[in-house]
């Protein structure tokens, strides 16, 4: 009885306990859920505001003109000093022949992007046969034009304070009754290096500057970072030498970025004289900032390789290098190329350092080489950051969402390697 | 040493029970002393494979193994017994100098591999772990295919000129191992995909196709239920005739059944050698009894 009485007591005590504990668990739970909700609702809030900003750069506003490249307009030898904004203008005029006076023409004018006449520029001398013909042609329209389009700018308030006037866009209105403007889709954007007309701003130059800068961070950190941790993991004695560079490679991965690139400032470019601005030295300096990550990763995926397996090698007579080659490495390649696709997308969004070794020039041309000045993604976002005109708000965004896109496709990769060769023991 | 010197070492030890015990071996005798740590029994024997002496195993400052002398026959099977930590699995792998793997871990005294100190300045481990071939405790096959498990070793040793002589091999070891029945129509398939006992079988077959002299086995049947352990046991039994054989077992009716000779150790000392079934009906050391009628361990 007494026995009976000390057992009900004994699981009254943990019933009462029971409600607390179960509390406890569902307000950790609640927590953790409440901290994955509010960081999913920044990241979808900074995607919106992003995607909210940057869609309509994808669409360039265009005027359709009838270009007439009259045969006596041009000397056969010398096709490129040929005067084609003349050919724009006339095109222009053809529309609005009522448009007389100096001013009010130069207004007319300032429609078309100041780039139209390159383009004619271009098209005539890729096809010479153009010549003597009469072509409609879709030009970018001014970025001003653009914006009103868009509704970025005001059609609306005291013609003075209005970056288009009364006559101007009853122009834009006539022409786009007419048909003969429209939004039409940018490939500028995509296959044109940096510009100080935003309608002609592309970022093709800053992708293929990220791309050059990447396959040498690429090309230089994963050999070394791999064989810096297989020689400290599988070779180096534990001694307080190598403790020592341990604690250094940690805290060469916490390292500004800057000092990385203040190093490449005075070694690479003052000592041994490369190229500034160029992707070469770029990659160099983004090498030291991966290198940490990529051995710190390389090293945790090679101590992940079980004992039994360097057991089995060695105990039917491999040498050590044969374990590591043949089953350590094999085993450990995909935690490592993990570590060096996070590392390199870490280096893909990087703009301190090639701040300081002159990436952050404006280049028109798209760089062909590893020694051309070039400049990358986030650097061109930066530049563009920083410009007055409304338009190259949207192209920021833009250029966001191109980098975005690649370093979600990046780390995508990452996770599907750690899928996709993923093993259990 | 020889076998007339081990025999006058067994007599020359400071325990007169022996002489007195060796000939009424199935009497019940004298009490056999727990205190001492001298080996009694018959460690030693004539053209021994193996010929350890005075073998000690320090990991840092801690003394794993104290002056074991023991030798290994031909074709003999030999099961290490002992309770847990006592140093069977150490020595066991000092046999094909495994433990150059812990860097804190110190061997001296002399173990002889026919004749040649395997120890030696000169000696290469690469051979050395050839002809002392080694089966893990947990089934370790490589994370490839069955055919690749197998070919390993001849492939880094150059063993085979060509395909078709791995391929024989492969089969040969395959046969000798008891798996080929079952596996030979998916050898391309991963060798982790396999049961538990077929993967130790692998890793057998594994350590056979290098042709060694010793197969090495720690505690080969642990992770395996009852049948896959019984498959195993008579491989072991088929093995002894080409191999010589030493393993180490938790598992005393495994050692019984199993092996020739059997080795009692205990905190690092090699207590007793003997005949299998004398140590199992007729210990002579104290310790051995209490550990065989499962007093501890």
């Amino acid at each position: 009885m007494q026995m009976n009485d000390k057992a009900q007591t004994t699981m009254d005590v943990v019933h009462r306990g029971l409600a607390r504990r179960y509390r406890r668990e569902r307000l950790f739970r609640r927590l953790g859920l409440t901290a994955v909700l509010v960081s999913i609702g920044f990241l979808a809030l900074l995607f919106a505001s992003i995607v909210a900003n940057g869609w309509t750069a994808f669409q360039q506003t265009e005027i359709l003109l009838d270009i007439d490249f009259a045969a006596d307009h041009f000397d056969v030898d010398n096709l490129a000093r040929a005067n084609y904004s003349a050919l724009v203008k006339q095109g222009l005029r053809q529309l609005f022949p009522d448009v007389r006076g100096r001013k009010d023409r130069r207004r007319l004018y300032r429609l078309v992007s100041s780039g139209a006449a390159f383009l004619l520029q271009k098209m005539v001398m890729q096809d010479t046969s153009l010549i003597g013909t009469r072509q409609r042609v879709w030009l970018p329209a001014d970025d001003e034009v653009d914006m009103l389009i868009k509704g970025h700018i005001s059609r609306v308030g005291p013609e003075s304070q209005r970056r288009l006037s009364d006559r101007q866009i009853a122009w834009i209105d006539h022409l786009t009754a007419l048909g003969r403007l429209k939004k039409r889709f940018n490939t500028t954007f995509f296959t044109a290096g940096d510009s100080r007309e935003p309608e002609l701003a592309g970022i093709r130059g800053a992708m293929t500057g990220s791309l050059l800068t990447m396959l040498v961070t690429l090309l230089l950190s994963f050999p070394m970072g791999v064989a810096a941790a297989v020689y400290l993991e599988e070779f180096a004695p534990r001694t307080w030498w190598t403790d020592l560079i341990e604690v250094n490679i940690n805290n060469l991965a916490a390292v500004p970025s800057i000092v990385f690139g203040l190093l490449g400032l005075a070694f690479f470019l003052d000592v041994l004289g490369l190229p500034r601005s160029a992707p070469l030295v770029g990659g160099m300096v983004l090498s030291l900032m991966t290198l940490p990550t990529i051995i710190i990763a390389s090293r945790a995926s090679l101590k992940s390789v079980p004992p039994s397996i360097r057991e089995a090698a060695l105990g039917i007579g491999a040498s050590r290098m044969q374990v590591i080659v043949h089953h350590v490495l094999p085993l450990a390649m995909p935690g490592m190329m993990t570590g060096t696709i996070i590392g390199m997308a870490q280096a893909l969004g990087e703009t301190a350092p090639l701040l300081m070794i002159g990436m952050v020039a404006f280049i028109v041309d798209v760089p062909s080489t590893l020694t051309d000045p070039a400049t990358v993604l986030p650097v061109q976002i930066y530049l563009w950051a920083d410009a007055p005109e409304r338009a190259f708000v949207e192209r920021t965004a833009a250029a966001i969402m191109v980098l975005l896109a690649f370093l979600i496709c990046m780390n995508g990769l990452a996770v599907f390697l750690r899928r996709r060769f993923e093993r259990r023991w | 040493m020889d076998a007339a010197q081990a025999v006058l070492k067994i007599s020359d030890m400071p325990f007169p029970a022996v002489d007195e015990q060796q000939g009424t071996v199935e009497g019940a005798g004298p009490a056999p002393r727990a205190d001492n740590r001298d080996t009694v029994g018959e460690p030693f024997v004539e053209d021994p494979r193996m010929t350890c002496r005075d073998v000690n195993v320090y990991y840092g400052e801690k003394h794993a193994i104290r002056d074991v002398s023991i030798d290994i026959a031909h074709n003999e099977v030999l099961a290490m017994i002992g309770p847990s930590g006592c140093g069977k699995s150490t020595f066991l792998r000092c046999l094909n100098r495994m433990n150059d793997t812990v860097d804190t871990c110190r061997v001296s005294g002399r173990i002889l591999l026919d004749g040649l100190d395997i120890y030696g300045r000169l000696v290469d481990v690469v051979p050395l772990r050839a002809r002392v071939g080694m089966v893990f405790q947990k089934p370790n096959p490589f994370p490839k295919s069955i055919y690749d498990n197998i070919a390993y070793g001849p492939r880094i040793h150059g063993l085979a000129e060509s395909r078709s002589e791995l391929d024989g091999i492969v089969e040969n070891s395959l046969k000798k191992a008891g798996l080929w029945q079952e596996v030979h129509d998916r050898l391309d398939q991963p060798g982790t995909g396999l049961s538990g006992g077929q993967q130790q079988r692998l890793c057998i077959a594994r350590a056979i196709a290098v042709q060694p002299e010793v197969i090495l086995m720690d505690e080969p049947c642990s992770a395996l239920d009852p049948i896959a352990t019984a498959t195993v046991e008579d491989l072991i039994a088929e093995l002894r005739e080409q191999y010589t054989i030493v393993i180490v077992t938790h598992n005393m009716q495994q050692a019984a059944r199993v092996s020739r000779r059997t080795a009692y150790f205990h905190l690092g000392a090699l207590i007793e050698v003997g005949p299998t079934d004398r140590i199992f009906t007729n210990p002579r050391h104290r310790l051995t009894e209490d550990y065989i009628t499962g007093r501890f361990g």
